[in-house]
């Protein structure tokens, strides 16, 4: 058995033991280009200064930051309610047709200011209809919600592909796009707001969805954390007999963190659809929503680590591009693998350090505490 | 009307071949399901399989040497998922995903680092391949009818990995109903403190059900890079370690209805190419992606209870925690 | 069954007095952290004999019997197996050392067969044909020495309760054990499997095998033991021959004399009626009636308690009343709303009707471990008006809240930011304490006020509880703890096997008596509830 508890100070589990196991994720990582003849603080520097040394490469960061913003509380609030939803990248999927659809149906017809708030609800209603079956099978069928959300990811893919080859395709195009949308359909960059006030920064993909993201942060901390709905989907996370005493009813509670959790996956759409290509595509989540799994996991599932986790991310996204430039031996899938090591480590491996680190604490301390201990 | 039955010859031909990868990996999920641990990363281990099967093929030229290779890789990752799930207790989905995440970037990575192909792996020859075994008599009993085409096309023809995959259905049902191994494996997925109990290592019997899971995804992913194909493409998994793991739910965990499941999940792939751009009268043009998606949406009727039941071995996705 | 005790005499007398005891144990020393569950245990067992165990919850029986069979490690002490010490670290040790064990919860696989079961960590081979075969065989011979009657072929979860146990004990004599643990086997049982239970346990000892038997039933211990071993506290606490006792004995070694608590309490109130219960039955997923056609009532101004052995329907009896779990049959009345099978109450609804309930288990259901303590301080009110905005809770009103009850319920460390784990066992109780009873309520559920609780706390919380009964709160007290229920009820229930076995007014009460009734060894008595 592990140390009695209260011994340990809160820091150890809150900060120690995370940073240990994200540092061990980026020594296997380092470690990784070492065998490929790569030198790690090299490329350590490069990808820094990919990501941060000059204006569009902090747009870009950004940019990928918002994703994985969403779906990073889009994992985390399904997580505070104990469920796993896998489905993030089939939700953010389905969250930007609805954007897509809306934007290509009234575009003409309505100003920007009518069309944003009708996108923001659409990606919320699409995405959340997404995780809504699943919910719903677990909730009160009892299907595993991890295998239906993954069966639910490719659903949406065949889904997609099929509407954007036969129905969506603009007529006479060869490749399965949309139609652009017109200028009200649109999200400004945030290059374009910036020049409304006269400052000058270089394009990038960076656009207002961003600060949505920090809104959505601030609404799902408030959810979780100071309302009574955020109260009761933390209660069934933690303890679902506690929940059921309480008179809370766990299938309610699934099914809303699931929506909420969807709703905020769709919001990928926002960014990639109405923010940076202006049309229904295919493939465009990129593997967002898994990322979204890392992102809340390493942030320990707050909005505040998961802001710290999507920028990590993101940098790790656009600096690990330019590495790709600079250094032909690279590519940008070392941040996916940099992704499934820190999966590994601060999730499936998490308590692997937890015994070590705390006899180590107790050991140190242990150490400092007796000569003390013996003069009273 | 012969057209339609040829058409038919070749999608139950190409059935087998799609098949085949789906089969291994139903069977290794199955392994581990059936011991208590629930495997999401068979996709990866027959990703990393399917990389340093055709990496080792394309250096010393031996498929054997390859199959080695990529059965190795996919026993480490196997064991990796049990040593964060069976020692140390964590999550097993995160595990899983965590493996599928970390291959699909790690072969790319690696494959860029030593080939400099894109991601790909070079090409390798026949000689470092498992290529189409032809049955004595096929080219000869080919123009009979009926028999002639059954036996040249369907049971001739195809390469070792192929014939393998299918005889390791029967073996893993010997094995699971059969032996001894396999009833304590039914019975740690089922109630492991029974097992425990009886004097048995839970944690023993979970690693060995990984190794079995490990060798046979690594089978299933050198069949993808050297057998089916020539070289390794990137993400050439597409997701059928997810569905081989719905064919295992589909066959309710047991061997040979997970064989049909894959069979018939095969079929539908092998069919969707084929009706591409076909057109049916009143319906249209035939939605290809609906028959590609029918797996997955199959599997979550199933898994909603409205065909049949799925029950999952009790145990499976509980770590074991021997204190009472 | 009436006279097993003159011939196993005659038995234990053939085997010769030398014989080295089967099972002795030395000076077993085991604790839990803080907890010491095992106090210099000793114990001898003779060969051929039926040994009782029997203690109240708590005693220490199952741990000592887990040491036995290896799953846990005595912290200090010897085990001597046939009069030669043995090491017995895990289940494979005590298999090899001739030890069986029937386990409370069976240790079956549902979906494998007898056979599968019973050969299962045993096989003869790696291919399990011949091993069947073998195992069949073996089976026909056991069924047939010790007439236990199995269907080979059946599978496991299929069989009655009865038969899986059985199965159980062919599974033990097939490993060769010629020690035979049993834990509280009759729990799960019939009275008519039960006595079937006795004629296998009475033919297994003519046959030589040793049975260790682990209850609290004093009925069952004089029906069919030899000898009889008495557990409290951890500790040994006497050794007699069956024949040599007799129940009232027996249970006033196994309850021992209980210090009442001092408590000023003046005589109930009692008003109107504010729960009847009538007739309400719960029937388990597995077909067993947990809470079996009871019926009794509790007045205003009065606490009325419920003792038992745990596991004899009183937690299911409360989870039944706060609306936890759906009724089977038969119902309730809460001041004059009647809820049954058809109408049920949910916990939020009976909330709304100003019945609090203090569950057994705070840890499992009363409180959030990872909540701060105003959190969990509000856990079944989170809904309230008092401490919601439109969208948002009020923070200042909950911690407001919650620093005002810890101030009135003495609970240390005042800080309603804490982590509720972070809180004591006794503090953590009296936050939940003064979470239900804050709001006045008209029926207080109590389970285990003061299970894990330090004395100072203890007589807090008593008379706390006397204090709503004589505000004029209707009060149902279950607990396992009978000087608990001694010094707080007004009346008295005894509950065994879903039923109610027996009403005393407390006056009338004594400990004997009780642990009579508990152990369903009482005499007839016409008082007894229905």
């Amino acid at each position: 058995m592990a140390a009695a508890p209260g011994k340990i100070p809160r820091w150890v589990d809150v900060a120690l033991i995370p940073l240990v196991n994200i540092a061990l994720a980026f020594i296997v990582s380092g470690f990784i280009l070492w065998t490929i003849d790569v030198d790690p603080l090299t490329a350590l520097k490069t990808i820094l200064v990919g990501a941060f040394g000059y204006s569009d490469a902090i747009g870009y960061t950004l940019y990928y930051t918002t994703n994985f913003v969403f779906t990073g509380l889009a994992v985390a609030v399904a997580f505070h309610a104990g469920l796993f939803n896998i489905g993030g990248e089939g939700q953010a999927y389905i969250g930007g047709l609805g954007v897509g659809l809306g934007i290509l149906l009234v575009d003409s017809s309505l100003p920007f200011l009518l069309i944003l708030p009708i996108s923001i609800l659409l990606a919320a209603a699409f995405g959340a209809a997404w995780a809504a079956v699943p919910a719903y099978l677990q909730a009160y069928r009892g299907s595993h919600i991890v295998i239906t959300t993954i069966m639910f990811n490719f659903i949406a893919a065949a889904l997609m592909v099929y509407l954007m080859v036969n129905v969506l395709i603009q007529p006479g195009s060869m490749s399965p796009e949309s139609r652009e949308f017109a200028p009200e359909g649109q999200l400004p960059f945030m290059h374009e707001v910036f020049g409304w006030f006269g400052i000058e920064v270089t394009p990038s993909p960076l656009n207002l969805s961003v600060v949505w993201a920090a809104i959505c942060c601030v609404l799902v901390w408030a959810f979780i954390w100071r309302t009574r709905w955020g109260y009761e989907i933390r209660t069934v996370g933690a303890n679902e007999t506690a929940a059921v005493y309480a008179g809370i009813d766990p299938r309610r509670v699934i099914m809303l963190a699931m929506c909420v959790s969807g709703a905020l996956a769709g919001f990928v759409g926002i960014n990639e659809i109405m923010g940076v290509h202006h049309r229904l595509l295919l493939n465009f989540t990129a593997g967002y929503g898994f990322t979204g799994i890392a992102v809340s996991l390493m942030g320990r599932n707050h909005p505040i680590g998961i802001v710290l986790a999507s920028l990590l991310f993101g940098m790790l996204y656009q600096g690990g591009a330019e590495l790709a430039f600079e250094e032909p031996k690279v590519t940008r899938e070392l941040v996916v693998t940099i992704q499934g090591l820190v999966i590994l480590f601060s999730g499936a491996l998490a308590y692997m350090m937890k015994g070590p680190i705390e006899r180590a604490y107790l050991r140190i301390a242990g150490g400092l505490g007796r000569p003390a201990g013996q003069e009273g | 009307m012969a057209d339609l039955l040829f058409n038919l010859l070749l999608s139950v031909d190409a059935t087998f071949r799609v098949a085949t990868p789906l089969v291994l990996c139903a069977m290794a999920g199955l392994f581990a399901e059936r011991s208590g641990v629930v495997d999401i990363g068979l996709e990866g281990k027959m990703l990393a399989a399917a990389f340093a099967a055709a990496a080792v093929a394309a250096v010393t030229n031996s498929a054997w040497l390859a199959l080695g290779a990529g059965m190795a890789v996919s026993v480490a990752l196997a064991l990796l998922h049990g040593f964060a799930c069976i020692t140390h207790r964590g999550d097993q989905v995160v595990s899983g995903v965590a493996i599928n995440i970390l291959v699909s970037g790690l072969t790319v990575v690696l494959g860029i680092a030593w080939f400099a192909r894109g991601g790909q792996t070079p090409s390798v020859g026949n000689e470092a391949r498992f290529t189409p075994i032809n049955w004595p008599g096929a080219e000869a009993l080919a123009d009979v009818p009926v028999i002639g085409g059954l036996y040249s096309e369907l049971l001739s023809g195809h390469n070792l990995l192929v014939y393998v995959a299918f005889l390791i259905v029967p073996l893993t049902w010997w094995i699971v109903y059969r032996t001894r191994f396999g009833l304590r494996l039914r019975a740690v997925g089922e109630n492991p403190n029974a097992v425990d109990t009886a004097g048995i290592s839970v944690s023993g019997l979970r690693y060995a059900a990984m190794g079995c899971c490990g060798l046979l995804c690594g089978i299933a992913g050198t069949y993808l890079s050297i057998a089916q194909n020539a070289a390794f493409v990137r993400d050439m998994t597409a997701g059928q370690g997810y569905i081989a793991l719905a064919a295992m739910i589909f066959g309710k965990w047991r061997p040979v209805p997970a064989m049909l499941a894959c069979l018939m999940f095969g079929f539908l792939d092998a069919v969707a190419i084929r009706l591409q751009g076909v057109v049916v009268p009143v319906i249209g043009p035939i939605p290809v992606q609906l028959i590609q998606a029918l797996p997955y949406v199959l599997t979550v009727v199933l898994l909603a209870g409205f065909i049949g039941k799925a029950v999952a071995p009790k145990a499976s996705g509980i770590p074991y925690v021997k204190e009472r | 069954m009436s006279d097993p005790e003159i011939q196993n005499q005659d038995d234990v007398r053939s085997l010769g007095t030398d014989a080295p005891p089967a099972i002795e144990l030395r000076d077993i020393n085991k604790s839990f952290g803080p907890v010491r569950a095992n106090k210099n245990v000793c114990l001898s067992v003779k060969p051929g004999a039926i040994h009782g165990i029997i203690g109240e919850n708590g005693a220490g029986k199952s741990t000592l019997m887990s040491i036995l069979y290896g799953f846990y490690e005595a912290d200090s002490g010897e085990i001597l197996i046939g009069g030669k010490p043995a090491t017995i670290r895990s289940s494979r040790d005590a298999i090899s050392a001739g030890i069986g064990m029937v386990h409370q919860h069976f240790m079956l696989v549902d979906n494998m067969s007898v056979v599968e079961n019973i050969m299962l960590g045993a096989e003869s081979g790696a291919i399990l044909t011949s091993s069947v075969a073998a195992a069949r065989a073996e089976l026909e011979r056991l069924e047939r020495d010790y007439s236990l009657d199995v269907d080979p072929d059946a599978l496991a979860g299929d069989l009655p309760v009865g038969q899986q146990q059985r199965v159980e004990i062919l599974k033990a004599l097939y490993r060769g054990a010629e020690i035979l643990i049993l834990d509280e086997p009759t729990g799960v049982l019939t009275p008519q499997e039960t006595d079937q239970l006795f004629r296998i346990l009475d033919s297994l000892r003519k046959q030589g095998v040793t049975i260790v038997l682990i209850t609290h039933k004093l009925r069952e211990i004089m029906a069919v033991t030899d000898d009889v071993s008495v557990m409290r506290g951890g500790e040994m606490i006497a050794h007699r021959e069956t024949a040599q006792t007799n129940k009232e004995e027996l249970a006033e070694l196994m309850v021992g004399r209980k210090v009442l608590l001092s408590l000023d309490k003046a005589a109930p109130q009692a008003g109107e009626t504010v729960l009847a219960v009538e007739g309400l039955t719960f029937v388990d997923k597995a077909g067993v009636p947990r809470v079996d056609n009871i019926s009794f009532s509790v007045r205003a101004g009065e606490i009325v308690g419920i003792a038992g052995v745990s596991g004899n329907g009183q937690s299911e009896l409360l989870e039944l009343l706060s609306g936890v779990r759906p009724v089977t049959a038969g119902g309730f009345s809460l001041m004059g709303e009647r809820f049954s099978a058809s109408r049920r109450l949910d916990p939020a609804k009976m909330r709304d009707l100003k019945v609090a309930h203090v569950p057994e288990d705070r840890l499992r259901s009363g409180l959030v471990r990872t909540f701060a303590a105003e959190e969990s301080a509000v856990l079944g009110y989170h809904r309230d008006a008092a401490y919601n905005g439109a969208v948002f809770t009020k923070r200042d009103a909950i911690q407001q809240d919650c620093a005002t009850k810890m101030t009135d319920f003495d609970v240390r460390p005042p800080n309603p930011k804490l982590k509720t784990a972070n809180f004591s066992g006794g503090n953590q109780q009296k936050l939940v304490l003064a979470r239900e009873i804050s709001r006045d309520p008209r029926l207080l559920l109590v389970g285990q006020p003061t299970r894990g609780v330090d004395i100072g706390a203890i007589e807090f919380i008593h008379r706390n509880i006397v204090a709503m009964r004589d505000a004029g709160s209707a009060v149902l007290l279950v607990s396992v703890e009978l000087d608990e229920i001694m010094s707080l009820s007004d009346r008295i229930l005894v509950m065994f096997e879903g039923r109610i076995v027996g009403e005393v007014p407390a006056h009338e009460a004594d400990e004997r008596l009780l642990g009579l009734m508990m152990a369903n060894a009482a005499p007839e008595r016409s008082e007894a509830a229905g």
